[in-house]
């Protein structure tokens, strides 16, 4: 069966505030999308980044990590992410950069190109529901992902 | 309280920190006290912070627990998810469940058994061993691997890979499934992900046979390191098949050996659980200390996990993990093998056995047709015990008439191993700090003893935390004397 061209992975845990606003994304991502774009896009939950998923990186024109982000300034922020080694590498869950440097390693050559989405965030509570903030900022973000599944 | 737990003067000490410690899931730090003769008096693994997770399931509908558990862990969600449910069985009286439903089961959890096994191994056990404890810090790492061993990168990457597939095909999802549900599962197997799973489990089997010849390799190529370092003689508790003892990671009894290998309780029901098992609460840190009420606290704690299921059960029903097993006992001459590397031996001999078992169970047709679940009486209080890749999980819960959850007690398999662990960074600690200076090899060494037994203090305390390393050297009167940190791209930095 044929790779979808996009693939876009967010990851979060539902029950730890605005840690969820990953994994919501994705879902009203899911909804929004037209019947032209959803053969072209895969949406993929995690808990957290495994270096397995290097395998689903294979065979995209582009991906698209999407993750809560205390630092984003405004709805959400938007940045290139490059292969690169940091102390995630040594924990079980890895950094952006630390899953395309697996990639790298493993399959010898560079990744599909990757964009990071930071999702506005501000509490990460266990049990708490998104804030309004967190939440509000959710369409912005959807809007500029849909833009991002058209933009060949 | 055992030695070197608490010092006996500690005033006059001086106090080394570990803060945090990497390759472990969440936040802990270490402690050594040392005296004015440079001795270790005092070491201690701390665990930094803690969040209520039974707090949280008390008031929710018993139903939803199976898929909310999961989120304590971005490890081991599968096992919390099964041990939920197994518990939950009883509340509407599906017990058993039937026939179908406990084989999915089984096929999810030996696939988590297995995925857990193999991140562990080949992400973060297997650079340590590949490269050395003084290895440059920035190459012992999984890109470290790929770079120099590109194969056995990929085999434990696609083995990982494999577990996942499993999970997914039977929990629904990759991560947070509903599959299975108080009283069986939702869904069977279907037929293109039997297919699916079928195509490759020959290869996976192999692959999992590679991976015990190389821990094999690496413990023989230091025979005298991998038994000696972090070796703590333990009492050992896991579940075992009941009637013949075999190994058994899904459902069984209860069996204790001692630290000699004469076993001291066996066919103990885990619904007995509270009568066997007290937990100690010490002021210096959040996780606590289970023992054997009947031995008390000081001689009473115990090791779980796969050194402690390995030599507990009297046979794997596998017959190339047997093979494995066998040869793995006759290692020890004899006698019990208590160092804290052998763990990853162990657990290579359960991730082959895992596979087997998933293959046994990809030829029986139950998975694809039958009844999923299974009803009866009513019961308010429920407990469900499953071996978790890193050991013992215990989910007690009472349910209310309303639904909902009244009480939730979780002993998760970390906190089983919390005074194996704090003993094996004693043993370290004795045998490798000269007293002067903390170096980066012995910085590791305490690290690696502590990853022996694959801790997850999310589970454990309930925290999450990922941070660069840092050790500080602090004097009686608390100010810094010197400070060695491991920044995130590997570099130190001594100030």
């Amino acid at each position: 069966m044929a790779v979808k061209p996009l693939l876009i992975i967010a990851w979060g845990n539902r029950s730890r505030g605005d840690d969820a606003v990953g994994p919501l994304f994705l879902d009203a991502l899911g909804r929004a999308l037209s019947d032209e774009q959803t053969p072209r896009v895969d949406l993929l939950e995690e808990h957290q980044l495994h270096p397995e998923l290097a395998l689903d990186l294979v065979g995209r024109q582009r991906v698209l990590l999407a993750d809560a982000d205390p630092q984003a300034e405004g709805a959400f922020a938007i940045s290139d992410v490059q292969p690169g080694s940091d102390a995630s590498l040594a924990s079980h869950t890895l950094s952006a950069p630390a899953l395309l440097a697996v990639y790298c390693e493993l399959h010898g050559r560079q990744p599909p190109p990757v964009t990071l989405l930071g999702l506005h965030a501000e509490r990460f509570g266990l049990g708490r529901p998104p804030s309004e903030a967190a939440t509000e900022a959710l369409p912005a973000a959807v809007l500029w992902a849909l833009g991002w599944i058209d933009a060949d | 309280m055992t030695e070197l737990e608490t010092a006996a003067q500690p005033q006059g000490l001086r106090r080394v920190a570990i803060d945090p410690i990497s390759r472990v899931e969440g936040h802990g730090k270490v402690t050594l006290l040392v005296d004015e003769h440079n001795r270790v008096q005092q070491a201690r693994l701390h665990i930094v912070e803690f969040r209520g997770f039974e707090q949280f399931i008390c008031g929710r509908p018993y139903w939803e627990v199976p898929v909310m558990v999961q989120r304590l862990c971005g490890i081991c969600p599968v096992s919390h998810h099964l041990a939920a449910s197994k518990a939950l069985d009883a509340v509407v009286g599906a017990r058993p469940v039937p026939p179908s439903a406990d084989k999915l089961r089984r096929l999810m959890h030996y696939g988590q058994v297995m995925q857990s096994h193999a991140l562990h191994f080949f992400h973060l056990a297997s650079p340590d061993l590949l490269f050395g404890f003084d290895a440059e810090p920035a190459r012992r790492n999984i890109v470290g691997v790929a770079q120099a061993h590109p194969d056995i990168a990929k085999k434990g990457i696609l083995l990982r890979k494999y577990g996942q597939e499993v999970i997914r095909a039977t929990a629904g999802k990759r991560i947070h499934g509903t599959g299975s549900v108080p009283g069986g599962m939702n869904r069977l197997l279907q037929p293109e992900d039997h297919a699916l799973l079928s195509r490759d489990v020959q290869q996976m089997i192999e692959w999992a046979e590679d991976a015990v010849a190389l821990v094999k390799r690496l413990h023989a190529a230091d025979v005298a390191r991998h038994e000696s370092f972090g070796l703590v003689p333990a009492k050992m508790l896991s579940l075992v098949r009941p009637g013949d003892g075999a190994l058994e990671l899904y459902d069984g009894v209860i069996r204790v050996r001692d630290a000699a290998g004469n076993i001291l309780l066996d066919d103990q029901d885990p619904a007995t659980y509270l009568d066997l098992i007290e937990e100690e609460v010490k002021p210096w840190t959040y996780m606590k200390f289970p023992y054997l009420r009947s031995l008390g606290p000081t001689d009473g704690w115990y090791r779980v996990g796969p050194l402690a299921r390995v030599q507990n059960c009297n046979f794997i029903a596998t017959p190339r993990a047997e093979r494995e097993r066998r040869e793995f006992v006759d290692s020890g001459h004899g006698q019990i093998i208590h160092g804290a590397l052998a763990t990853h031996w162990a657990r290579m001999i359960e991730l082959l056995h895992a596979m087997e078992v998933m293959a046994d169970l990809l030829h029986d047709g139950d998975l694809l047709q039958g009844v999923l679940t299974a009803s009866g009486p009513r019961a308010e209080e429920c407990i469900g015990v499953i071996e978790a890749p890193r050991g013992t999980l215990i989910h007690h819960y009472r349910v209310g008439a309303d639904d909902l959850v009244t009480m939730c007690n979780l002993i998760v398999s970390t906190t089983h191993n919390n005074q194996a662990m704090n003993e094996s960074v004693r043993a370290v600690a004795a045998e490798r700090f000269d007293g002067r200076d903390i170096s980066e090899g012995l910085l590791n060494e305490i690290e690696v003893a502590i990853r022996a037994y694959d801790p997850c203090l999310s589970c454990a305390t309930h925290a999450l935390g990922s941070m660069p390393l840092q050790v500080d050297l602090v004097d009686q009167g608390g100010a810094l004397r010197s400070r060695l940190t491991r920044h995130g791209d590997g570099r130190f930095e001594r100030a």
